[in-house]
């Protein structure tokens, strides 16, 4: 069964308006898919139903050959999805932190999985420290260690370079291509200039429904 | 099949069938009413213990009958939409919720009113009274829940699952209020079973309970077609039906 | 910083584990322990609350022994009832504020069982140590000595009820800005039916009349709401998310 995201005339209407129609997509292996568009267009929402958070829409999702619906467990098993909020808990450490992600995609891990990770995203030395003690930033790089920490072929992004240094967003940005090349599938959305090597799909989401995909 | 439901649950073709339905609902519901009320408050015979203002009887059971049903109509829309997302069932639990508080009031209003001469009192902390109390606190939190989201959507799935929740709730509610206090007189009227009632006294108040639910199926056809024009005021169909009767 | 090639060269989809759930409920359990035990402050503040209701209550009314031990036993029911209240509101909020309760509609596991790790460690932090303390404040109310035990147990078997019920009130308002009022009118209708019970429990026990009956209607409410609050929280969960 391979890995591949596919979405056939998805429509969605909130509170009366048509933020997005009949939208066709594919994310398969080594696709990296870019969702664009102005504040309030339905970016995150159209995140949301492809990461299988949102069910009220028309039209279909299909993980591999089945409906999305019928695969859920096994679809949110290959699946890391990062949203606005950090999804970090301030009163535990970051090392406690991680494991609990592990844990709950039924796992339980090792420490030194968990040490590599942090110290792949720069945070060698934070990890027994609570993480309200830690920046915005470094509090951001925890939940960036999750993609390290839980290989999983389909990452959907929801603004990830934000409150990243520039430092962070260049290692991010190569991190992303490090998963492509791997044949990993990414989807995100994000106001940054994405500098990714290799080609780049990308969604425009616009007025009244309206979308293009280039 | 589903085809079916789904045209059912257009709301365009909902609005056409409901047009049709709603003179039909609202004669029966004025002539039942007022066949009943006339026939109870003048000439049935009046009770040998409370004359003359058991009458309120008339209005009070079925208020009481109706603010019970309107509640669990409320909570099979509510199911209705979640499961097969019809969103006419959504407009039509939304407009249910404050038909249904209202009779809930009434039937309290009167009962208070049935208990002054009755009891000398205007209050009582009976079974019914109670019941029907903490009912109207049921409606009020689905009202407030749906309105306390800015997403109009998200306002109706909330308020779709309180009101299934709280559809299971009621009879466990009645249940313990009534172990609870059992001073309030033992319901005398019931569709099915014989009444404990002179017949005489059983008619009128039967016409008056039918006449409630059709008048609450009158209410409930208009507002929801209100609704209906509110929500889908973009749509090609309502522009032209607009246009045209203007 | 990093590698470019990290990812196994093998992206494939992987089975998922068999025992999961297992793991991700004592994980959730453990880790919301770890939290309440490092806030003590959401622990004391509703033991805090129920003891100063309490103290209202011969302030408000009348310090006579006699009146007090016969109202005593609805008061300290509904003063438990408003400091489980107090609590609920911090349930999922925290959760829904950093982001956590997303990513747990994410995990692959059902997350009406997930939920339920959640409400049992609310449980523990303040159905438990209200009932536990009840019998104290029932000291300070003249109730009869002899229904200390049933008022700590029926407390102890309708909180269960309580938090369950009242998590289903927290999730549906967790994403409202100022859903603790709102989440009052919810859940304490609903709580109705426990606090019959409970009170009636502690009423049977002072006169002398068997409390099995209470306790066991106690206990059924209690079944019935872990067989089927965990389901509608989690349907709440996912409409306050997407809120």
């Amino acid at each position: 069964m391979s890995a591949r995201l596919q979405a056939r005339n998805l429509s969605c209407e909130r509170d009366g308006r048509m933020l997005f129609r009949d939208l066709d997509l594919v994310i398969g292996p080594g696709e990296l898919v870019r969702v664009e568009g102005p504040n309030g267009s339905g970016k995150t929402t159209l995140l949301k139903i492809l990461s299988g958070q949102f069910d009220d829409y028309q039209g279909e999702l299909r993980w591999g050959d089945a409906p999305l619906s019928r695969v859920r467990e096994a679809f949110l098993s290959n699946l890391v999805y990062l949203g606005h909020a950090s999804g970090i808990k301030a009163a535990l450490t970051a090392l406690e932190n991680l494991a609990w992600y592990q844990a709950l995609a039924g796992e339980t891990g090792s420490e030194a999985a968990r040490l590599n990770a942090l110290h792949a995203v720069g945070l060698a030395g934070f990890e027994d420290l609570p993480v309200a003690q830690l920046s915005a930033g470094q509090q951001r790089r925890v939940a960036l260690a999750r993609l390290e920490l839980t290989p999983r072929p389909l990452w959907v992004l929801d603004e990830p370079f934000t409150a990243i240094d520039k430092p962070g967003v260049a290692a991010l940005e190569q991190r992303l291509h490090g998963h492509v090349a791997a044949g990993g599938s990414v989807l995100l959305t994000t106001h940054h200039d994405l500098a990714v090597q290799g080609s780049v799909k990308r969604i425009q989401l616009g007025e009244g429904g309206e979308h293009v995909i280039l | 099949m589903w085809a079916f439901i789904h045209k059912v649950g257009s709301p365009k073709w909902f609005y056409g069938i409901s047009g049709r339905l709603l003179p039909w609902c609202w004669t029966l519901a004025v002539a039942l009413i007022l066949i009943g009320s006339v026939w109870g408050l003048a000439f049935a015979p009046a009770d040998y213990q409370q004359g003359d203002s058991f009458r309120i009887i008339y209005v009070h059971v079925p208020a009481a009958f109706l603010a019970q049903s309107i509640f669990v109509s409320m909570a099979a829309a509510a199911l209705v939409f979640m499961v097969w997302k019809i969103k006419v069932a959504d407009m039509a639990a939304a407009v249910m919720a404050p038909l249904g508080a209202v009779m809930t009031f009434v039937a309290l209003f009167t009962g208070s009113v049935w208990g002054m001469p009755t009891w000398g009192t205007w209050w009582i902390w009976d079974a019914r009274l109670t019941s029907m109390l903490i009912l109207l606190f049921l409606y009020l939190g689905v009202i407030a829940l749906r309105g306390a989201f800015a997403s109009r959507d998200s306002g109706s799935r909330a308020a779709s699952v309180l009101a299934m929740v709280g559809v299971i709730n009621i009879p466990v509610i009645k249940y313990s209020v009534d172990w609870w206090y059992t001073l309030h007189q033992p319901a005398s009227f019931s569709i099915t079973s014989r009444p404990s009632m002179p017949v005489e006294m059983w008619w009128p108040l039967l016409l008056m309970v039918l006449g409630f639910y059709a008048f609450f199926m009158a209410m409930t056809l208009m507002r929801t077609r209100s609704e209906i024009l509110r929500r889908e005021a973009g749509k090609h169909w309502v522009r032209e039906l607009a246009a045209g009767g203007a | 910083m990093s590698s470019s090639n990290r990812c196994p060269s093998s992206a494939v989809e992987r089975v998922e584990p068999r025992d999961g759930l297992g793991v991700a409920m004592v994980a959730i359990f453990k880790r919301d322990l770890i939290i309440a035990a490092r806030r003590r402050s959401d622990i004391l503040n509703p033991l805090a609350f129920f003891a100063l209701v309490i103290t209202l209550f011969p302030l408000g009314i009348s310090p006579q022994q006699a009146l007090l031990a016969t109202i005593a036993p609805g008061l300290l029911w509904v003063a438990a009832l408003l400091a489980t209240l107090l609590s609920l509101d911090a349930l999922f909020r925290a959760d829904f504020e950093d982001g956590s309760l997303e990513q747990l509609l994410l995990a692959p596991q059902p997350l009406s069982a997930l939920v339920l790790g959640k409400v049992a460690v609310h449980w523990l932090m303040t159905g438990l140590p209200l009932a536990l303390m009840a019998p104290l404040l029932g000291l300070l109310l003249a109730l009869p000595a002899e229904s200390y035990l049933v008022l700590s147990l029926s407390l102890a078997l309708g909180s269960v009820s309580l938090s369950l019920i009242g998590a289903i009130g927290a999730a549906l308002t967790v994403g409202l800005s100022r859903g603790g009022v709102l989440l009052s009118l919810l859940v304490l209708p609903l709580n109705i039916p426990v606090l019959i019970f409970g009170t009636g429990a502690v009423q049977a026990a002072i006169i002398g009349d068997p409390v099995g009956p209470h306790l066991a209607i106690l206990g059924a409410l209690c079944c019935g709401a872990l067989m089927l609050a965990p389901f509608a929280i989690a349907a709440s969960l996912r409409i306050s998310i997407n809120g």
